[in-house]
């Protein structure tokens, strides 16, 4: 569980990029955070690693502050990825993947098997093991990006736009997969995004944020869906276009979400949160 | 011809003192620059300062450098010295810019995954940003390298014995050959000295050699080690190189 | 450091308006060459830049030559030139070498100047019917403006320095002042004289680095300039986060 109280930052220059965001990202789940650009998504997420250390609050993981551990250490048990997979050009794709290990003083002999069983968990050829970055597709250069962010098998998995550079075939071949991943491995993953299809897919939980670093609103798809908090909101899912994929009707007197094809996907108003059986 | 024919041990000789006189003052400047590029990189306010100052070093005439050392160093007006450490001055000058330009050019996205994987900054510095920038200090290099082969030919004019003596005495005695033979000797060591760091600046990058499908990053860094290597371009600021003579 | 008092003690000497090598004109001779070969130079090697920047054809070559030039020691052909020649036209073989040294960062400077023009721009230019002529002249030219001045600074400069070795085919110029201190030992005018080279570089650097500010399209200049474009790349901010923990 990742717990956010009261968390501001203002940049040296004057830019208030998070201003007293108050979350707790649930752990094992998929926590997207949506809004457009600039609005503080990256912020948020850098300060859970320590990337980026907030000017007020605290960011905690399971109820430890992460301002009283070491930043090095933090960062090599939290899995990051990000846009164009920031992939490291002069190393190869299975040292990409190890690299946490290798920093993690794992033997050489360990960290390769280890490298080679992630890159089929990921679905890559082991034949693209030798290979420099440059040599891959650009989803193929995500898929070595996501797994290395699992390499250490982490609890948190923190990714920033991963899917943002590919084409949407790739792009919804990669969102299959990482869902897939996730029933695997049910690690904690926290999703950036400003595509709100891609948050409402995969997200158990959505966080929608506007600009100034505030949050406009945040639970499970449906439940933004059935009931946006406000214009912003409602404007930013496109609740008024009907072009979501996700969106509610009402049918036999209970509400329901179905997708494009009206196809029912979740119940409303039950028990159970109403997305879960989409998987 | 029968001046070069009879005097071949000579010019080896002058070429191998030439080349010491070269060598030292290019392994200093990279030694120098190196640090003092990397701090311009890194903090914002230095960067004009050290900049603007290796620029205008740059801009001095390399005779009036070299003349005005011995007062500075205490060393005798006739002294190898002056002339290696003017040239070691106009290496860092050169290069200082490149080494900044350096670790400009490495892609900040790849810094950011590197910190964020969880490597100390030492490490990043040695393993990631150092070997990223190796392809535009190595081209700044050669630069160095080639300007500094010739520029020790100046230091004939001091008493430095090297090629450039051929030229001294090939004026005195009027013999052309023997000024033309200093010349060539010249260019060939500047050629060989700057296909080797060529070669060693390969060896190092070795993942700079593929040939990708996607590899605009690789384009751009080749474009980038390119204008390096045009003393008109690398001067987009402020600061102008291509003084010395 | 006593010496560089003597040196500038030399300096404002009053022999140096009357004695054997009054300051004013040797500082005019300095002068005269490196004008004059800029001008050559320049005449030759800007059309010429413009050309392969707008067609894109002999960059390569252009770069070697640059890249020769470099290793070429202004020394040794200065006295072979002049040797050839003969002594008596010893100003046409400085002019020749000082000329053949400025032409490629002048070379250069213009073709990066039209190469650093953005092609959308350029695209955009036609887009509104203007011809490849106005295309150049209108839009490639005055962008790459800045770029051509940083080249004829660098040829200045690598001229000037040049300069400073005339004095050794006879031809005076401030040159002079070095080459006798050497040989005389008079250190008082070695140092003189190299302190006025040293000022008068720094001065034609200003006078260039002026000048490229002031030809820098005023649009460009509030978006950054050139090097913004360079250095800032894809990103709006800092290379590394400047309030992240390390
Ligand atoms: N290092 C920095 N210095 C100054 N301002 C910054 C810095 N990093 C981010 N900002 C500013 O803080 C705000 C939030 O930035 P952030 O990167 O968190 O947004 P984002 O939601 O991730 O945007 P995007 O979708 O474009 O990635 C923006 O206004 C941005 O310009
Ligand atoms: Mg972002």
């Amino acid at each position: 569980m990742i717990e956010f109280e009261g968390v501001r930052k203002t940049y040296p220059d004057g830019t208030t990029a998070v201003d007293g965001i108050d979350l707790t990202i649930p752990a094992r789940e998929i926590t997207v955070l949506v809004g457009s650009s600039g609005c503080g998504k990256t912020t948020l997420l850098r300060m859970v690693n320590r990337m980026i250390d907030p000017t007020a609050g605290t960011v905690s993981i399971d109820g430890e502050d992460v301002g009283s551990l070491d930043p090095v250490r933090l960062r090599r048990r939290i899995g990051y990825v990000m846009q164009n997979g920031g992939l490291l050009p002069h190393r190869s794709v299975l040292d990409n993947i190890t690299t946490v290990l290798r920093l993690n003083r794992v033997p050489r002999a360990q960290a390769r098997a280890r490298g080679l069983e992630l890159m089929d968990t990921v679905s890559l050829d082991r034949g693209l093991a030798s290979r420099y970055p440059a040599q891959l597709s650009g989803g193929q250069q995500q898929r070595v990006g996501v797994a290395r962010g699992l390499a250490s098998d982490p609890n948190i998995l923190l990714m920033d736009e991963p899917f943002g550079a590919v084409d949407p075939i790739v792009r919804a071949e990669l969102q299959r997969e990482l869902l897939r991943v996730h029933r695997e491995l049910a690690k904690t993953i926290v999703f950036v995004t400003h595509d709100i299809d891609e948050a409402f897919l995969l997200g158990d939980r959505v966080v929608i944020l506007r600009t100034g670093g505030v949050i406009a609103q945040q639970g499970t798809p449906a439940e933004i869906l059935a009931h946006p908090a406000d214009d912003f909101v409602a404007g930013f899912i496109g609740a008024d276009s009907g072009q979501r994929r996700l969106r509610v009707v009402e049918r036999d007197g209970a509400r329901i979400v179905v997708d494009r094809h009206d196809r029912p996907v979740g119940l409303l108003d039950a028990d159970t949160p109403a997305h879960s059986d989409r998987r | 011809m029968t001046w070069i024919l009879a005097n071949l041990g000579l010019i080896g000789d002058l070429m191998l003192v030439h080349l010491r006189l070269s060598l030292i003052p290019v392994v200093v400047s990279i030694l120098v620059a190196v640090p003092l590029g990397r701090l311009a990189h890194r903090v914002g306010w230095l960067r004009g300062g050290v900049l603007s100052v290796v620029g205008l070093l740059y801009t001095i005439p390399s005779l009036a450098l070299i003349t005005l050392l011995p007062p500075l160093l205490g060393t005798p007006v006739l002294s190898d010295v002056n002339v290696l450490v003017a040239l070691g001055l106009y290496g860092v000058a050169l290069l200082t810019r490149s080494v900044a330009d350096a670790f400009d050019a490495v892609d900040a996205d790849v810094v950011r995954s590197a910190m964020a994987v969880g490597y100390t900054p030492l490490r990043r510095f040695w393993t990631v940003e150092l070997p990223l920038a190796v392809p535009v200090i190595v081209a700044g290099t050669r630069v160095v390298a080639v300007s500094t082969v010739s520029l020790v030919t100046v230091g004939a004019l001091v008493g430095s014995r090297n090629l450039g003596s051929l030229f001294t005495d090939g004026l005195q005695r009027g013999i052309v050959p023997e000024i033309v033979a200093g010349i060539v000797a010249t260019v060939v060591l500047a050629l060989v000295l700057d296909l080797v760091i060529a070669a060693v600046g390969r060896a190092l990058t070795p993942w700079a050699r593929v040939s990708g499908t996607s590899g605009a990053a690789r384009r751009a860094s080749r474009r980038r080690a390119h204008r390096a290597e045009v003393p008109g371009t690398a001067a987009e600021d402020a600061v102008t190189g291509g003084g010395a003579a | 450091m006593s010496v560089f008092l003597e040196g500038i003690a030399w300096l404002f000497s009053p022999d140096r308006l009357s004695g054997p090598n009054p300051l004013p004109e040797r500082l005019a001779e300095h002068l005269g060459y490196t004008l004059l070969a800029l001008v050559i130079a320049a005449v030759i090697a800007v059309p010429l830049g413009y050309l392969i920047g707008h067609t894109g054809r002999g960059r390569d070559l252009a770069v070697g030559l640059s890249g020769a030039a470099r290793a070429l020691p202004s020394l040794g052909l200065l006295f072979v030139l002049t040797l050839l020649v003969g002594i008596g036209d010893a100003p046409v073989a400085a002019t020749i070498v000082f000329v053949v040294l400025g032409i490629p960062p002048i070379l250069a400077g213009a073709y990066a100047g039209f190469e650093s023009v953005d092609r959308r721009v350029v695209d955009a230019a036609r887009s509104v019917g203007m011809t490849p002529l106005q295309v150049a002249l209108r839009v490639e030219a005055p962008l790459g403006l800045p770029l051509l001045i940083a080249g004829v600074r660098s040829a200045a400069l690598q001229i000037v320095s040049t300069a400073v070795l005339a004095a050794y085919v006879n031809l005076g110029g401030l040159g002079i002042y070095l080459q006798r201190g050497i040989q005389l030992r008079s250190y008082d005018e070695m140092i003189g004289g190299a302190i006025v080279v040293v000022l008068l570089a720094f001065a034609i650097d200003g006078f260039f680095a002026l000048l490229q500010r002031l030809c820098t399209p005023a649009g460009v200049r509030v978006a950054g300039g050139a090097a913004q474009t360079t250095r800032g790349r894809r990103h709006r901010r800092p290379a590394t986060p400047r309030g992240a923990a390390q």
